[in-house]
């Protein structure tokens, strides 16, 4: 039960785009199609997913049994960009066509927010190991869905007439602030 | 007057969250109140100042290859100094701030002033683009936060962060402001829409700008 209502809160009550306000410019940046959207979700689920458990044994078995807990960020940070740069090298190879269709965000998800929250979430919170998993698959996730949603409402929107300083990010933005207030309505789920 | 441009561009022209879009998440989270987006802006300003000179030294050993990697040990490391001294000695305003203060690290401004401009251009014009960007950076984070807590609750008040002092407060009086408060500016939907707003503003002006010419 525990697990249902962490996973439900991370996922759609505690969003991280529309409640705790993280991965705001890949949400901005890639949301203007939606097949790019969708690659832009599965690359940071992985990725979030890959190093939160990478970073979690490290902390764990690695960090606390030194006493150098204090260097969490620097080891997360570095865990996480060796991991994008993994996950690039793949795309690369494999899926060259999404590779090109992610441009520039793909180097870009070190600096997705998301991903080090997660990471130093799942330590401050003191996840056991299920919680921590269950943790890290439901934020991309929730990340995935608004992602998704938003890159949907912004492709029929591309041909809205909106009046000239409004056009691109600041109508995004706007629809973002109603997106927020349609799902503050769930806060009363759990 | 190029000096002074490099100032100047990152103050107004290209200003880092109301134009270029970036360090837009803890923008939107932190401006509740004017205590917190100062303490932000600070920080960043700090971050982003020492980071521009050490990166900036360190331009021509650092390999071309591994050059992002470097950035993130370099900048990493100073904003875990910078967590570990709020700590200590604003205890409230690292509370209050939470998770943005590590996650400073991912702002892209200071990435991507690192990658941009200090790992290019000598130390005296990385201190100068730093402290344009920093200071844009803080003023775009002002200006919300100071619209957000006016409109949310009537009051804007700042209190010395090291001793919890108030140090001015101004507002209407409290009938008034809880008869008319607009307490959605509080929650993230007022954010999105304060940020959308100013940004358009800010778009505005620029293009008024332009036509004139």
């Amino acid at each position: 039960m525990n697990l249902i209502t962490l996973f439900l809160s991370a996922l759609l009550i505690n969003n991280v785009v529309l409640n705790q306000f993280l991965g705001i410019c890949p949400f901005l940046g890639v949301s203007r199609n939606k097949s790019s959207a969708i690659g832009m979700s599965f690359a940071v689920m992985f990725v979030i997913l890959g190093s939160s458990i990478l970073t979690y044994f490290l902390y764990h078995f690695v960090l606390v049994p030194l006493k150098l807990e204090f260097m969490d960020l620097i080891t997360f940070i570095l865990v996480v960009a060796c991991f994008v740069q993994f996950v690039e090298m793949y795309l690369k190879k494999m899926l060259p066509s999404l590779y090109r269709s992610l441009g520039i965000y793909l180097p870009l998800i070190t600096t997705n927010c998301v991903v080090l929250y997660v990471c130093l979430g799942n330590i401050s919170a003191n996840y056991n190991f299920i919680e921590m998993l269950v943790y890290s698959i439901a934020v991309p996730l929730g990340f995935a869905l608004i992602l998704i949603i938003f890159s949907n409402i912004r492709e029929r929107m591309e041909n809205a007439k909106i009046p000239a300083p409004l056009r691109g990010n600041p109508a995004a933005l706007i629809i973002a602030a109603m997106m927020a207030l349609a799902f503050s309505g769930l806060a009363g789920l759990v | 007057m190029k000096k002074l441009s490099i100032f100047t561009d990152g103050l107004i022209k290209e200003n880092p969250v109301l134009v270029q879009y970036l360090g837009m998440c803890s923008a939107l989270a932190i401006t509740i109140s004017l205590n917190n987006a100062l303490g932000m802006g600070v920080t960043v300003i700090l971050v982003l100042l020492i980071s521009n000179i050490v990166i900036s030294l360190l331009r021509k050993v650092i390999p071309d290859e591994i050059r992002i990697p470097v950035f993130i040990v370099v900048i990493a490391t100073l904003v875990k100094c910078a967590e570990l001294l709020l700590a200590a000695y604003t205890p409230s305003l690292s509370t209050a701030l939470g998770v943005f203060i590590p996650l400073i690290v991912v702002n892209c401004i200071i990435l991507g002033r690192a990658e941009a401009f200090a790992s290019k251009n000598s130390v005296g014009a990385s201190i100068l683009d730093a402290l344009g960007m920093g200071l844009g950076y803080t003023a775009a984070l002002t200006v919300m936060s100071v619209l957000r807590q006016f409109l949310s609750t009537g009051t804007i008040n700042l209190l010395n962060p090291f001793t919890n002092d108030l140090i001015f407060e101004f507002g209407v009086s409290e009938g008034f402001a809880a008869k008319y408060a607009i307490t959605i500016f509080k929650e993230p939907v007022g954010a999105f829409l304060m940020l959308a707003l100013i940004a358009a503003f800010v778009t505005w002006l620029k293009s008024r700008g332009k036509e004139k010419k």
